[in-house]
């Protein structure tokens, strides 16, 4: 059984998944953030390749994938870095990113490589759900990868369902109509769309995730799924950080708790 | 618009030129392009649609454009060169078909905010001309070192109640502008239009865009048949940037063999220089911005930042339509250098009388990279004209 649907098995609930930019805020941080972050009691990490022109995110992740380009971080390095963090790490580990760097390691190639070294999912934002279905799917289930689609408030009960069975993992339920980084609390708008998944029975536990930053945000998006990802908010506690191990327990205690 | 069917350089049902185009785009916009796809023929086929548009065209914009025969460009390379005169639109360049297009679609599917991105500042200008004909909200995305190349577009844009939002990020041109304004699409997927200004982006925006330049072939067509009487040129040549107005240009010839298709892209200062934006020549095979096409990019699949002297022309991907062009062997694609557009400027402005867009200069330096022969009807897209570039023309002339 894979390592998500493992942990999905035995918590439902409060699930909390964080976002790191490989290679930030020093190029091989990742390894020791990644070890704190379970340490700290996250449930996932998502690990996210830097690109040039990263369409689906804010200002944050632009500027922090932009300094982990020039701190010189490629697709072979954040290997060798998972290689390391599996050497201690157990909790689920997935890569987001850009399809066309995917593309140009060559996707089946990327694909077998990502298991290889310990990767449980993918989540790639610009690869379009019936690409994949017609390329990739069938690879995808012959090397047991999760691959993570996205959900929006614009998504259609139907289209939510067909991308339901197509995902491994969880579904990915984008919050509100953003990109990445958003900061505000919840409006009812977003609440209803979040009952409107829940009734629907998905296969697939969702995870909340864009516009999460703080305890208040994170509770409330986990009473509607089985839990919510943070990226921008705990990008901005790292950045700045003189005392990684310390910064990411506060982050991690600060969300968790009230 | 007549239905033409090129079987082998048009779109396919699936949005793909052969192996180019398709929509990359994340799920947050999945809802506004599958929107835009079931719209966007049925809308452009009605009759109200197509008698607004004509009427805009002829009325508002100034077309048909002229065919200029260029007598002594014509002499001085030995052949019989046209230039199609873009550069007399309103605002100035074949941006202003596309906007006008659009515009009209963007009304009927009930939007009331537009968004736009630009590099030369003359899809920027058309399209707040278009919003402020129709009295609607204009925000143009434009790239911090364009705005201060292009200036005098940028005055143009706010005087005709645009918003310029400045963009700071990457190369802080014509991409980023891009990326912003695709950005600004997934905060606001549900009042906001976004006006596309070429033909790159996810389907249906490469094909819809052709569609509305193909006014400019259709023209030729028919000018031809009058001055020459032939509908069809031996030689089309134009500039490529995300390749509109060539495409355009090209569009009723795709089928004939008997027309070579030229387009030039933007050197910059040398294929090996580091500083290019010569997509078609460097570029590998990608996904960016929407498309799969070829993009120039570096071995990690990074982007590659594009150079070139002319705001329009410095991008780092060209569209789908051109890549498979290419690809296909039917269209001959070559490249000019900054200094050799600059050249060939200050010779159609001599010889002529007409100060071309440096964009535009970069098509017209092709006719000292062909052969030509003596009785060959070549025409030149001429799509805009080079107001904007006085400053860049000023410090590189030579006013002897
Ligand atoms: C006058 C002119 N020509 C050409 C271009 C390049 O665009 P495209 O390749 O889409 O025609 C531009 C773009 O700004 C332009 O202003």
């Amino acid at each position: 059984m894979s390592r998500l649907k493992t942990l999905f098995k035995h918590k439902n609930s409060n699930i909390l998944n964080i976002y790191i930019t490989a290679g930030f805020p020093a190029l091989n941080d990742t390894i020791l953030i990644v070890q704190e972050l379970e340490k700290a009691g996250a449930d996932i990490v998502e690990i996210g390749m830097p690109f040039s022109d990263p369409l689906a995110d804010g200002p944050t992740i632009q500027a922090s994938s932009q300094k982990a380009i020039e701190n010189g971080i490629t697709l072979s390095k954040i290997f060798e870095q998972v290689i390391e963090i599996r050497k201690t790490v157990q909790i689920p580990l997935i890569l987001m990113g850009y399809f066309n760097q995917v593309l140009k390691f060559g996707v089946p190639q990327f694909f077998r490589k990502a298991r290889e070294v310990g990767i449980d999912g993918l989540i790639i934002p610009d690869l379009p759900i019936d690409v994949y279905k017609n390329e990739y799917a069938s690879l995808v289930d012959e090397i047991d990868l999760d691959l993570i689609f996205l959900i929006t408030p614009q998504t259609s009960n139907e289209r939510i369902k067909m991308i339901d069975k197509l995902s491994n993992g969880f579904l990915y339920q984008v919050s509100s109509h953003s990109t990445t980084g958003a900061q505000q609390d919840l409006q009812t708008s977003q609440i209803e769309y979040f009952k409107r998944v829940k009734t629907l029975n998905l296969a697939n536990p969702t995870l909340i995730g864009f516009g999460i930053f703080n305890h208040d945000t994170f509770t409330a998006a986990c009473q509607y799924a089985n839990g919510a990802i943070i990226g921008s908010a705990f990008i901005n506690a790292v950045a700045n950080s003189t005392d990684l191990p310390s910064t990411i327990h506060q982050f991690v205690k600060d969300i968790s708790e009230s | 618009m007549k239905k033409y069917k090129h079987m082998h350089y048009q779109i396919n049902d699936k949005g793909y030129y052969g192996g180019f185009g398709g929509a990359y785009i994340p799920e947050m916009l999945h809802a506004n392009i599958e929107e835009l796809k079931t719209q966007y023929l049925r809308i452009i086929e009605q009759k109200d649609f197509q008698d607004e548009y004509k009427d805009l065209l002829s009325n508002y914009v100034g077309r048909p454009t002229p065919l200029s025969y260029a007598r002594r460009l014509s002499t001085k390379y030995r052949s019989k060169i046209y230039l199609k005169r873009e550069d007399l639109t309103h605002t100035g360049a074949h941006k202003i078909n596309n906007t006008v297009g659009q515009i009209l679609i963007a009304k009927r599917m009930g939007k009331t905010r537009i968004i736009a991105e630009t590099g030369a500042g003359q899809h920027g200008v058309a399209a707040a001309t278009v919003c402020a004909l129709m009295g609607m909200k204009c925000i143009v995305y434009m790239g911090e070192v364009d705005i201060k190349r292009q200036s005098p577009n940028v005055t143009r844009m706010k005087m005709l109640g645009a918003e310029v939002r400045v963009v700071k990020s990457g190369s802080r041109t014509l991409k980023d502008a891009t990326n912003e304004a695709i950005r600004d699409w997934i905060n606001h997927p549900v009042d906001t239009y976004y006006i596309i200004g070429s033909v790159v982006g996810p389907h249906p925006y490469p094909d819809m865009v052709a569609r509305f330049q193909s006014v400019i072939s259709d023209e030729i067509q028919k000018q031809l048949k009058r001055m020459e009487g032939r509908e069809f040129p031996d030689k089309v040549i134009a500039c490529v940037g995300g390749g509109s107005n060539a495409a355009g240009a090209f569009y009723h010839f795709l089928d004939n063999k008997e027309v070579e298709l030229i387009a030039v892209e933007g050197e910059g200062l040398g294929i090996t220089s580091g500083k290019t934006a010569a997509t078609i020549r460097i570029g590998e095979e990608g996904v960016f911005q929407g498309s799969k096409t070829l993009l120039m990019q570096d071995h990690e699949g990074q982007i590659v930042e594009p150079y070139s002297i002319s705001a329009g022309l410095d991008y780092p991907g060209v569209g789908p339509f051109h890549a498979h062009l290419f690809k296909s062997g039917r269209g001959t694609y070559l490249v000019a250098t900054d200094k050799e557009a600059l050249a060939a400027a200050f010779e159609l402005t001599k010889l002529e009388g007409i100060i071309p867009a440096l964009e535009s200069a970069h098509a017209l330096a092709a006719l000292k990279k062909i052969v030509l022969l003596p009785d060959e009807i070549v025409v030149v897209n001429l799509s805009g004209r080079g107001d904007k570039d006085l400053e860049i023309y000023s410090k590189n002339g030579n006013y002897e």
